[in-house]
């Protein structure tokens, strides 16, 4: 839980906030019957919220709510079609992103805009230098960033090239850009996605701090467990409308997911205990490195047994992505690997993709849009990508008999609960966790023994969570294997049988769910390791 | 097929109305276009001249596709035009099937010979031109070297290099005649910046006086000519104007001289193979104020000479395009 | 849910483009003092009005057909293939080499074999930026674009050092023997009873030209290659991930394209010129990627748009002929409906988008 402590001071920073902040305070911002189409999806429909001035107000919502859409108005990205915007009790007309900076509203975006062979100070002034010459503009931010860094624990070397920076540091100079910009209003759309626990935290006190000191704060996020965390009232949207708000001290998480889904959901994934098997993936010091020459997996060892799930946890970017790649096919590596005790081709001469598939090893890639699917394609070309040579396929040598591979698609889309049922719709027109149910089902019904699986819930709705995690823990009953990459703590804990942390390339070590937690787990995603248990990292 | 039908009746009435231009004449230029400032342009000259001295209206086309030669030709013959005149040796293989089919319709084709009753063939005797040029450049070189810059390496271009050396060599038996083909491609023709680098080449390598025979790219000759300070001889059309006082001479073929004679004559067309040379002012030496200062009594004394031999017969040039050999180099 | 129709998409944007085309083309004839309306008129009877006209309209069509067909291909798989004018010139060399190879006694033995000819040597032209591109990274568009050049170069060196006959000027090789003669619609269509032009191009290519684009159907959209191709296309890292070889669908893909691209040769260096000439494809390779474009990549628009450009060069031509419209005009009407159809393509569609929604919120209210 996050600890505040007050430090308020009134700073030229932050001129225009108040001298307190209570609930009492009136409306930093209301929005007034909104409503957004784009074409003939209604993204936001009649949207009300009030948000006091020094809070932190969360927006809850499953992928495609409305959310981004909501926020983009309120930045000046998009027209609404109707409603009006209040900030400080006035009418605005929020045209463009300069237009919103000048009413006060800054914006933390989830793909930061920043650029990265410019020092922080640099990216700080960009776009707000003052006249022609940038020595003034340097001076007087670097002043700036000198407060505020002491105010809010917002410190980072500001001559520093933001390329260098942790993903956490490049967050803060994107705080800083819009505190520089004098903003009272300070939205973050999903801030969360790429920290480590500890680095989350961190964010969190920041925002008490800016909290504190009159900002108003409103997080975009579809994790209950922040919007518990930090924020004082929450509202909840749900197919482009505005469900409820509530005061987050007066709900629960069960509560704030049953809005959102509109239904009873059950957040605890319900699983016996595992009975692992014979060895089926063997992983010997595997090493990776990318095209760029970066070495990404540093020699690791792994074993998945039939029968259980092995989740790897770790923040994006610490080699999981590769050590997919590799057993999938298509990275080369060195080491060993071996599959029901036989050793697979690592150099690519010899595997791809297709061949792996052909040795029982399926895959749901973590990127479901640029690897698991081809959007443009319909949901059967989808279902038969990869598995194309299968001869139950082909009416003939040459010609494929597409009639047929239509009925098995949307044979496996009903055993898999995909909506809308209708097998020739692209892919792109499916929810997230509809396209994710597709690719589980291309993979889950070839009956793999071992199944590879990358971040199975990203972007997928809390609804079509429950149905995910429920076939996955089905097929390691049946006795396969699997092996499960996401940087989703919780499902790591409620998922596993067993939990192996990545970190800059290397395991930092290995933890059954029931006798560890998320500080630990978090600890060695850090790559602090307390040395419990040195002999279970892969790497001297 | 009553689609077809209305095909066809539209198509008759279409070749009526066109037949009110009856027994106009026809021009049809080659794909390098009407205004390329050398062969073309000057049979659109030739057809001009005669519109404005007989007050008549002909019609023209330019080509984008080599098989619109036979579509135009057979257009024209169909729609009445007569005489229907092209320019160009690329029109032979379209012209002998169609000269056949319309043996009412006189045809004129410049530069080639295509046998029938209902054609008239004009070349021109470019290697006695070139034998003039040749004699002009051997008396205004100090030394014994000249050149040539050809454009599209073929036979027409070594017939006029192959007269050019020989006139040269009449003078200095000992000299040297340098020859280059710009390419051997059609771009050959349009390629003014290697028209210069050969230029400077052949400057470098002793050339006094180069001859260009290569269509747009001679004006890069031209140009690169005066910059090094050396002569040069213009082609086709008098292009002495173009640099005035380093362009010793041209060679000039009047292909505007066939044309207008051909329009003239209308359909009383005189068919039969015709050589325009020396004697008949189908080619010649450019001389005019621009180059007066360039050419000297003796020098011209000794093209006079040379012309009257030519003439007369004394002097035979040699042909190179009668076997595709040079006894000059 | 889609913002339009399919119909509309398929067919109301490119008309309206065209019609933008056709209106702003009219502006400038008028700008010259000629008259729209008679243009038009001029340009419908040239290409349409006769057999003859049609048969030089269908010829040109053949051609852009082939090519239209090999730039999608490799489209398909998201490959730029500039250089459909080398590979046809180099198609063309091929279909040359078999035509004046053996006296042929028929051209049903002769046709086969040049097609084979035409494609072999338009495939091996274009296997080479290929196999830059897939193994080398260079990027397909320069290299094919490069590869006109010395394709140009390379024909015309041929051309004179080994084709030509020997004593004739222009650069052009041997005419091909009787036995190469391909039918032409006249030859055709005659057993039918039906009259068409003897002196019109249009020959049997055309009907090869349409098998073609049945073929291309047939590989695109019902075997495991054409899936590949297209997946690969889409999205080269699922393609990756589905174990699919991007060097072998690059060289494949473009292999394709350069046959197809030689085959165009049977229809202009076959079947009407009758002899390899200089600069054969006259820009046909060009005119493809137009045609692939307005397409849509699809067989059937492929041949829609085919013909559309074989209107406009047989039509612009009758527009040189009768109406003393320069062939530069013509060129500049052609340029336009490639800008309105192909680069212009979002100013129509943003605004007929807004019009259906409107529309469809119309009838829902």
């Amino acid at each position: 839980m996050v600890v505040t402590t007050s430090q308020g001071r009134q700073t030229s920073a932050a001129p225009s906030s108040p001298q307190t902040a209570s609930m009492s305070d009136p409306l930093a911002i209301e929005l007034r019957g909104i409503s957004k189409a784009f074409g003939p999806v209604q993204a936001n429909k009649d949207i009300s919220i009030s948000v006091r001035k020094g809070t932190i107000h969360g927006i809850i919502g499953e992928n495609g709510a409305g959310k981004s859409t909501l926020m983009s108005i309120l930045y000046g990205f998009y027209k609404a079609d109707s409603g009006t915007v209040l900030i400080n009790g006035q009418e605005v007309q929020i045209t463009s992103s300069q237009a919103a900076i000048n009413a006060g509203i800054g914006m933390v975006f989830q793909h930061f805009k920043l650029v990265e062979n410019f020092t922080v100070l640099e990216n700080v002034i960009l776009g707000a230098e003052e006249g022609a010459l940038l020595k003034p503009s340097l001076g007087k931010a670097r002043k700036l960033l000198q407060q505020l860094s002491d105010e809010y624990e917002l410190s980072v070397d500001p001559d520093a090239l933001v390329e260098n920076l942790s993903v956490g540091h490049q967050q803060r100079v994107e705080i800083l850009k819009a505190l520089y910009r004098q903003a009272d209003i300070l939205i973050l759309d999903e801030p969360t996605g790429v920290l480590t626990p500890a680095e989350a935290d961190h964010l969190f006190r920041i925002l008490q701090g800016l909290k504190e000191q009159g900002k108003t704060i409103i997080l975009i996020t579809h994790k209950l467990r922040e919007i518990m965390d930090v924020t004082d009232s929450v509202s909840v949207m749900r197919r482009g409308e505005m469900t409820d708000t509530v005061k987050t001290s007066e709900t629960s998480p069960e509560a704030l997911a049953e809005l959102m889904v509109g239904r009873k959901v059950l957040l605890e994934v319900e699983k016996t205990p595992a009975a692992p098997g014979t060895p089926i993936l063997e992983v010997e010091n595997l090493t990776v490195v990318d095209a760029q020459g970066v070495i990404r997996v540093k020699g690791i060892d792994l074993q998945v047994r039939a029968g259980e799930i092995l989740g790897i946890a770790g923040v994006a970017g610490n080699g999981q992505t590769e050590l997919l790649e590799v057993l999938g096919g298509y990275q080369v590596g060195t080491g060993v690997i071996r599959m029901n005790g036989e050793e697979l081709d690592l150099t690519g001469n010899a595997s791809d993709g297709q061949s792996r598939r052909e040795k029982g090893i399926g895959h749901v890639p973590e990127d479901r849009h640029d690897e698991g699917l081809i959007l443009e394609f319909s949901a059967w070309e989808n279902i038969m990508f990869g598995y194309h040579h299968d001869p139950e396929y082909q009416k003939n040598g040459l010609i494929m008999d597409t009639a047929k591979i239509k009925q098995i698609a949307y044979d496996k889309m009903e055993r898999f609960d995909t909506r809308p049922l209708n097998e020739k719709l692209p892919a792109k027109s499916f929810s997230g966790g509809n396209q994710q149910k597709i690719v589980l089902a291309r993979e889950i019904e070839r009956n793999p023994d071992l199944l590879l699986i990358g971040q199975p819930t990203r972007g997928v709705d809390i609804g079509a969570i429950e149905f995910i995690h429920q076939q996955i823990v089905a097929l390691r009953d049946q006795g396969k294997a699997i092996l499960l990459v996401s940087v989703e703590l919780d499902e790591i804990l409620s998922l596993s049988d067993r939990i192996a942390v990545m970190f800059d390339g290397k395991i930092m070590g290995e933890r059954l769910p029931a006798e560890t937690d998320e500080r630990e787990l978090g600890m060695l995603m850090a790559g602090i390791n307390n040395g419990a248990d040195a002999a279970q990292s892969g790497d001297a | 097929m009553t689609l077809m039908k209305s095909f066809l009746g539209a198509a008759a009435t279409l070749a009526l109305t066109s037949g009110a231009a009856l027994a106009d004449p026809a021009l049809i230029f080659d794909l390098g276009g009407k205004f390329d400032k050398s062969f073309n342009e000057s049979a659109y000259n030739g057809a001009e001249r005669w519109a404005a001295e007989t007050g008549g209206t002909y019609r023209d086309v330019e080509l984008t596709s080599d098989a619109q030669r036979e579509q135009a030709l057979r257009r024209f013959a169909e729609s009445g035009y007569n005489p229907v005149v092209m320019a160009g040796f690329n029109f032979a293989t379209a012209l002998e099937t169609v000269a056949a089919d319309f043996p009412d319709t006189k045809f004129a084709i410049i530069d080639m010979v295509v046998d029938a009753p209902n054609v008239k063939s004009v070349v021109f005797s470019e290697h006695e031109g070139s034998y003039l040029v040749g004699v002009a450049a051997a008396y205004a070189a100090e030394g014994d070297t000249v050149s040539f810059i050809g454009g599209m390496d073929m036979p027409l271009i070594s017939k006029f290099a192959c007269g050019y050396a020989q006139g040269f060599k009449s003078v200095k038996p000992d000299g040297t005649v340098i020859v280059n083909m710009t390419g051997t491609t059609p771009a050959a023709w349009n390629d003014p910046i290697k028209g210069g680098e050969l230029t400077r080449a052949q400057k470098a390598a002793g050339s006094e006086v180069v001859f260009a025979a290569a269509g747009g790219t001679g004006l890069g000759v031209l140009q690169t000519a005066k910059d090094e300070g050396i002569l040069a001889i213009g082609v086709d059309s008098n292009q002495n104007y173009l640099q005035p006082g380093t362009v010793l001479t041209s060679m000039v073929k009047r292909v505007d001289n066939a044309v207008y004679d051909a329009f003239m004559q209308g359909d009383a067309l005189e068919t039969g193979f015709s050589v325009m040379g020396l004697s008949n002012g189908g080619v010649g030496v450019a001389m005019d104020d621009n180059n007066a200062s360039l050419m000297t009594d003796e020098m011209t004394a000794a093209l006079a000479d040379a012309e009257a031999k030519i003439i007369s017969g004394e002097i035979v040039v040699h042909d190179y395009m009668s076997d595709e050999t040079c006894p000059s180099y | 849910m889609q913002a339009m129709p399919k119909w509309a998409d398929a067919i109301l944007i490119p008309f309206i483009s065209l019609l933008l085309a056709f209106i702003l083309s009219g502006l400038m004839i008028m700008a010259i003092g000629k008259d729209p309306v008679v243009a038009v008129q001029t340009m419908v009877q040239g290409a349409f009005g006769s057999t003859n006209g049609l048969g030089y309209t269908l010829y040109y069509t053949t051609n852009f057909i082939f090519t239209g067909l090999a730039i999608a291909v490799a489209y398909q798989a998201r490959l730029f293939n500039i250089g459909g004018e080398g590979q046809v010139m180099l198609g063309g060399v091929g279909v040359a080499l078999v035509c004046l190879a053996i006296d042929w006694p028929h051209w049903a033995i002769a046709l086969p074999a040049a097609m084979i000819g035409g494609a072999v040597f338009g495939a091996a032209w274009a296997f080479i930026p290929a196999y830059l591109q897939a193994k080398r990274g260079s990027h397909i568009v320069i290299t094919t674009m490069m590869f006109n050049f010395i394709a140009s170069a390379f024909v015309g060196y041929l051309l004179i050092n080994f084709l030509k006959v020997p004593g004739s000027m222009s650069t052009e090789s041997a005419g091909f023997p009787d036995g190469a003669h391909l039918p032409n619609f006249h030859d055709m269509l005659a057993p039918f009873g039906i009259e068409f032009s003897a002196n019109s191009p249009a020959n049997i290519a055309f009907l090869i030209a349409l098998l073609a684009a049945v073929g291309f159907w047939v590989l695109i959209w019902k075997t495991r290659l054409g899936f590949e191709i297209r997946s690969f296309g889409a999205s080269e890292t699922a393609a990756k991930y589905a174990g699919i070889n991007p060097v072998r669908i690059t060289i494949i893909a473009m292999l394709i394209s350069g046959a197809l691209c030689g085959l165009m040769a049977i229809n202009n260096v076959m079947g009407e010129a009758e002899r390899l000439i200089d600069n054969a494809p006259e820009g046909a390779g060009f005119i493809g990627i137009a045609v692939a474009l307005m397409g849509r990549n699809h067989p059937i628009g492929i041949v829609l748009a085919a013909l559309l450009f074989g209107f406009l060069v047989q039509g612009g031509a009758e527009l040189n002929l009768w109406e003393s419209i320069p062939r530069e005009l013509v060129m500049v009407i052609q340029g336009l409906v490639i800008l309105f159809t192909g680069a212009l393509d979002n100013m129509v569609r943003r605004p007929l988008e807004k019009l259906f929604l409107a529309l469809r919120k119309a009838k829902e209210a």
